[in-house]
Order: structure tokens, then C-alpha cells, then sequence
């Protein structure tokens, strides 16, 4: 497990050094720079880029940039002077985190309960209910449903506050439009999962002992149903992290998700870099904590 | 028969499915005593699974029993509420598996199913049931049984885990096992372990035993009694000798003919039982292995056969042995 572990890590190194490659390459590409906008002459312009060293090659500031990154130095921000990215990441960071764990903690609590409903009420009412909901969550875009609710609870019924994240109130529309999706897709899988395994030999044992339905449901169907879920859980953070992005714009929450649009928008490179490489790190892991969960969950795994 | 342990009366298993009504059992009677092994023979899709899955109440839709009784120990099974029913199953009737390589949950450890089912029906504190869970393991073969107890199913080879099933199905003292198949998916010579652990289990704790196979090479070796099944229904039941040497029923003497090397001593070449079985959805009103059978009557197509005795405890459901004289009835 430990040698697992270190290898992983040792891998995802080599991930993270490609994806900061390519993204800086590709960041190059795009047409633009962080100081076009602003009302300055050429010359001036020429000196701002030489003191960011962005009137080198790129292949230098590349390589200028990994050596400071091997240093933990992630630059400063060339938008918010004065931060370094590193600050920016420790001050805005904690609240995507809240924000993203509590959909996560939303579409366990949620899904997990209504796909054994769903499950144990195969092809009744309750099921098709509960199955015609998901498809219809899995199937709408988060900003759609975060659009339609801001405009409906927000601005004609005025009931939830749309913008910000002051008051406990604030939280439900962006926590409820981040979830969605995956509480859908949670419920869905685990629904199916349960049908999946149904039939199987080891629940006729169960039954065969003198096992009551419940601890056969719960006990022995349960855990062997959780692995796809768990399977899923990796492509779910990436999913929560990628829809922070657009939830946290659509409801003006100052989280790191607006912060890396912006970045993008205003070519602040430092900036783009540094939470690219912040959210990769997270998704690798969010991926080994998974696969160590995959490995308690199902003895057959070994690494 | 006083001391008998389970007596089924015309037992009838049907399936509703939605091409109609599937009779998978129809008409099936018997009788087991206290410590007898029985051997259920019969070709696949013959009703031996279904029928000892509604004695232990546990035919799912669309399966249902549509008629006879079962009563074991003195009480009627089909007649117990489902809480009743689970105090029965794994204590006084227990049951094992054609696939032990699926039969046991592959996420918990064999020490935990094990322990799980001696104290759903014992109550005894962990501890204790740890240690019975060891000491029923040792007792069917298996080796360092302190460390097979916290090992997962898939650590163990297929004849181990067909030994923890049978470990786990004797933890409490059943009063009946049924082996559905039990050596089916093992290879040969562990086949033969299996089979005379079964043997070795029931000298040792006295419980009755109901065998189920294809193959009636296994059932002569162990069994006490042996009823072959067809369509649904008993054809011939006997002793082993009876069975062997004195086959009755054309469907047995069928089967027998697909032994390697028959019954009769010579080296007779391998014979296949001509035809297909027949449709469950849609019964024959005679004798269901009629079309198959080459000494078909003309009665055989009208009505379908009872039950004759041909000598002690040897009965066979076949319109050739009606008792002479009942001449009335002959074709
Ligand atoms: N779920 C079901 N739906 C419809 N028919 C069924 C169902 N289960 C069993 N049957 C019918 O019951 C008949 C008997 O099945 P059973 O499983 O008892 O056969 P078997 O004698 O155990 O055969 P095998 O040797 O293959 O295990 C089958 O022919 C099948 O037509
Ligand atoms: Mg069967």
C-alpha cells in the first residue's frame, strides 16, 4: 500500500509537470497580454513587460518559471499587485473548498439514500419518480439551473439572496446547482448497481442463512454496490471543480473558481498558471484518495 | 412414515412469466428420513433448483407454489411467516451452492460470514463465535483455519470455499443440507474431496442430506435414495441398487445409457437421449418424456402416469409397470 502510494505520487509528479508544460505553451498562444488593457504608452508598456521578464523568449520565462516553482515560489499576480499567487490561492481557496465539499457532502446524503429507494422500489411509481428527476439533473447544464433559479427564487420571488456567500441562505442555489448533477448521477449508479448484483449468488447465501432483507440490503449488497460509486467519486471532484468555475461567476462568489476565469480574461499569467496547477494537484488527490478507498471497499484490489 | 423429517405432498412450482404459465414443478412428492442422504438426479431445467429453493421459501416472483405441502420436522413450511421462515433457514435447514467461487460475498472476510450466521441464529457473543467459526473449518479440512478466518474469499481455491460453504452451512447443527450441485464447477479429483466431506459431515453430525446433480456417477457413491426427475415430476425413486440394477423408468435407463461404461458391465457405446424436453409453458396431458420414449403407449400420450411400486420403497411413474391387475387401465 505505501509502495502504492509513493508511486502515485511519484507519477503524478510527471503529470503535473506535463500539465504545467502544455499550459504554459498554450497560454502563450492566445493572443493578448495582462497590460494591454490598460491606458499606457508603448514605452512604458515595454518597461512593465521587461520588469515581469515577459520580454524574454518564452522558452526562458519557461524555464524561469519552473526553477522558481521547484522553489515553491509561484510568482506574483499581475493584476493584483502586490499579491503573491500563493496568497491569493490561501485567501480565496477555502471558499470554493466549502463550497465544492458541501456539494460533494449533498450529493452523497442525497443520492446514496434515493438510488436504494429507487432501488428497492424497482419499477414502481416511487422509482420512475425518482429515475425521471435524475435524467432531467444529469441532462441540464449547471448554468442553465443556476441561471433559471437565480431568475426565479432570486429575482421574481425574491426569496434567496443572489449574489455573495454572507449568510447560510447564500449557500443553497450554488450548492444545489453544483450538486445537481452528480447527486443525480450518484443515484442513478447506485440504483443500477444494486439491480446489477441482485440476482447474484452471494445474496441467495445471504438469504439461505437466515439473514434478514435489511442486513442483506445493507450489509452485503450495499458495500459490494458501492465500488462503481466510488469508481465515480474521482471524475465527480473534477466535475465539482470545473462547475465551481461557472457557478462561482453566475452568483459573484469570490472563490478561486472566478478568480481563475478572471485570470484567463485578463491574461494574468502568473495567476493562471498558479491555480491550474492548484486544481490539478487537487484532482490527483482527490483520485488517490479514491483508489485508496476503492482498495478498502473491495479486498480484490491490490496494489 | 413417523420419523420422517421432510414429506413433500404434491408440491406444484409454477413461473407466471409473460408467455404464460411455466410449470416447473408438477406434482412432486417425497419423503426424507432423519439422516438420510438423498440424491435428486435429472437433466437441466427439470425443476431440482426450484424445488428445494420453495422449500426453503425462497422462490422470488414470478415464481410461486400453486399447490401441495411441505412440512419438515413436523411443521408446515409453506404455512411459516417469513420471520418463522428465517429462524428455519441456515439453523435447521442450510443450503450450498453449485459456484462456491460466487457463492460467498467477495468483500467480507470468510471469518466474518462465517461468524455473521453462527450468531444470527445463536446469539453467542463474538468471541465465541469466532472460535466455533474455527473450529467448524478445521472440522471440514480446512488448514490453518485461524488464518483463513480473516482471508477473503478470493485467497481460497474453489474446493476451499466449497469447504467454508459447507462449514458455514453445518455451523448450526442443521437438521437438513441441501447441496444444489455442489461439485459441479470443481474439478474431478476435488470433486471427489467434496463429496466425501458431505459424506464424512453427515456421518458426523447426522444430518439428512438431499444431493443434487446431473450426475448419477456422484449420487451412487453417497446417496441413500435416489429420485429421478423429470419435467417437473419424480419418474423412478429407489435405492441405489434399485436404480442401478433394477431400472424401472425408460427416462433412467436413458440416463444410464449416457453413463461411460454402463450398468450392464460391457463397455456399450455412449447413447444420447433422443429428442428435446419438453415445454414447460405447455405440458402434454400424457406422460411428459412420451414423445422421447421409445416404448410409448398409446395411454402414455392420453394420461399422465401415477406413481407404481415395483418393490420395497422402489416406485416408478411409467404406465409399464401398472400392477397387473388393473387391467382395467391397460392400453
Ligand atoms: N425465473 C424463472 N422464470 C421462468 N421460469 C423459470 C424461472 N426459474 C426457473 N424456471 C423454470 O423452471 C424450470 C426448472 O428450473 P430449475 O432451475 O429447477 O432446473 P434444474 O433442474 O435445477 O436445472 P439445472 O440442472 O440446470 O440447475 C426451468 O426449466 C425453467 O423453465
Ligand atoms: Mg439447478
Amino acid at each position: 500500500m505505501l509502495k502504492f502510494v509513493s508511486f502515485r505520487l511519484l507519477s503524478s509528479l510527471v503529470t503535473l509537470f506535463l500539465v504545467i508544460t502544455a499550459t504554459f505553451f498554450l497560454m502563450f498562444l492566445v493572443p493578448g497580454g495582462p497590460f494591454l488593457s490598460e491606458k499606457i504608452n508603448a514605452a512604458t508598456l515595454a518597461q512593465i513587460n521587461k520588469k515581469y521578464g515577459l520580454d524574454q523568449p518564452v522558452y526562458v520565462q519557461y524555464g524561469n518559471y519552473l526553477k522558481n516553482l521547484v522553489k515553491g515560489d509561484l510568482g506574483i499576480s499581475f493584476k493584483r499587485r502586490g499579491y503573491t499567487i500563493t496568497e491569493i490561492i490561501a485567501e480565496k481557496f477555502p471558499v470554493s473548498a466549502k463550497l465544492g465539499a458541501l456539494a460533494i457532502i449533498c450529493a452523497l446524503l442525497v443520492g446514496l439514500p434515493a438510488g436504494m429507494l429507487a432501488a428497492t422500489k424497482r419499477n414502481t411509481v416511487v422509482d420512475r419518480i425518482i429515475m425521471a428527476v435524475c435524467t432531467l439533473g444529469i441532462a441540464l447544464p449547471s448554468f442553465i439551473v443556476s441561471t433559471t433559479l437565480l431568475y426565479i427564487l432570486g429575482m421574481q420571488f425574491k426569496v434567496l439572496p443572489v449574489i455573495g456567500l454572507e449568510t447560510p441562505r447564500n449557500y443553497i442555489m450554488p450548492v444545489f446547482a453544483l450538486s445537481l448533477s452528480p447527486t443525480c448521477y450518484i443515484t442513478r449508479l447506485l440504483r443500477s448497481s444494486i439491480l446489477d448484483i441482485q440476482g447474484q449468488d452471494y445474496l441467495k447465501t445471504a438469504r439461505a442463512k437466515g439473514l434478514g432483507e435489511q442486513v442483506v440490503l445493507f450489509k452485503h449488497a450495499l458495500k459490494n454496490a458501492l465500488i462503481p460509486v466510488i469508481t465515480y467519486m474521482g471524475p465527480m471532484v473534477a466535475g465539482i471543480l470545473t462547475g465551481s468555475l461557472v457557478i462561482e461567476k453566475i452568483f459573484s462568489i469570490p472563490g478561486l473558481g472566478k478568480y481563475f476565469i478572471d485570470s484567463i480574461e485578463g491574461r494574468d499569467y502568473t495567476l493562471i498558471m498558479g491555480t491550474t496547477i492548484f486544481f490539478a494537484a487537487i484532482l490527483i488527490v482527490a483520485n488517490l484518495i479514491v483508489d485508496i478507498l476503492y482498495c478498502l471497499v473491495d479486498p480484490r484490489i491490490k496494489y | 412414515m413417523a420419523n420422517s423429517l421432510l414429506e413433500m405432498d404434491d408440491l406444484r412450482i409454477s413461473f407466471f412469466t409473460p408467455a404464460g404459465e411455466v410449470k416447473a414443478v408438477n406434482g412432486m412428492s417425497c419423503a426424507l428420513n432423519q439422516g438420510e442422504v438423498l440424491g435428486i438426479v435429472g437433466e437441466s431445467g427439470s425443476g431440482k433448483s426450484v424445488s428445494v429453493t420453495a422449500l426453503m421459501k425462497l422462490l422470488v416472483r414470478p415464481g410461486k407454489v400453486v399447490g401441495g405441502g411441505i412440512k419438515f420436522d413436523g411443521r408446515d413450511i409453506l404455512a411459516m411467516s417469513s420471520k418463522e421462515m428465517r429462524g428455519v433457514r441456515g439453523k435447521d435447514i442450510s443450503m450450498i451452492f453449485q459456484d462456491p467461487m460466487t457463492s460467498l460475498n467477495p468483500v467480507f472476510t470468510i471469518g466474518n460470514q462465517l461468524i455473521e450466521t453462527i450468531r444470527t441464529h445463536t446469539g453467542m457473543p463474538k468471541k465465541e463465535a469466532a472460535d466455533r467459526g474455527v473450529k467448524m473449518l478445521a472440522q471440514v479440512g480446512i488448514n490453518n483455519p485461524e488464518k483463513r478466518m480473516k482471508q477473503f474469499p478470493h485467497e481460497l481455491s474453489g474446493g476451499m470455499r466449497q469447504r467454508v460453504m459447507i462449514a458455514m452451512a453445518l455451523s448450526c447443527s442443521p437438521k437438513l443440507l441441501i447441496a444444489d450441485e455442489p461439485t459441479t464447477s470443481l474439478d474431478v479429483t476435488i470433486q471427489a474431496q467434496i463429496l466425501d466431506l458431505i459424506k464424512k459431515m453427515r456421518d458426523e453430525t447426522g444430518a439428512a442430506v438431499i444431493l443434487i446433480t446431473h450426475d448419477l456417477g456422484i449420487v451412487s457413491e453417497i446417496c441413500d435414495r435416489i429420485m429421478i426427475m423429470y419435467a417437473g415430476r419424480i419418474v423412478e425413486s429407489g435405492s441405489v441398487d434399485d436404480i442401478y440394477y433394477s431400472t424401472a423408468h425408460p427416462y433412467t435407463k436413458g440416463l444410464l445409457g449416457c453413463l461411460p461404461g454402463s450398468s450392464k458391465g460391457v463397455r456399450a457405446p455412449l447413447k444420447a437421449i433422443e429428442g428435446n424436453p419438453v415445454d414447460l409453458l405447455d405440458m402434454p396431458k400424457g406422460c411428459g418424456f412420451a414423445s422421447r420414449c421409445g416404448e410409448c403407449m398409446k395411454i402414455c400420450l392420453r394420461e399422465n402416469p401415477p406413481s407404481f411400486p415395483i418393490g420395497e420403497g422402489h416406485v416408478s411413474a411409467c404406465w409399464k409397470h401398472v400392477p397387473v391387475n388393473a387391467s382395467e387401465v391397460r392400453p
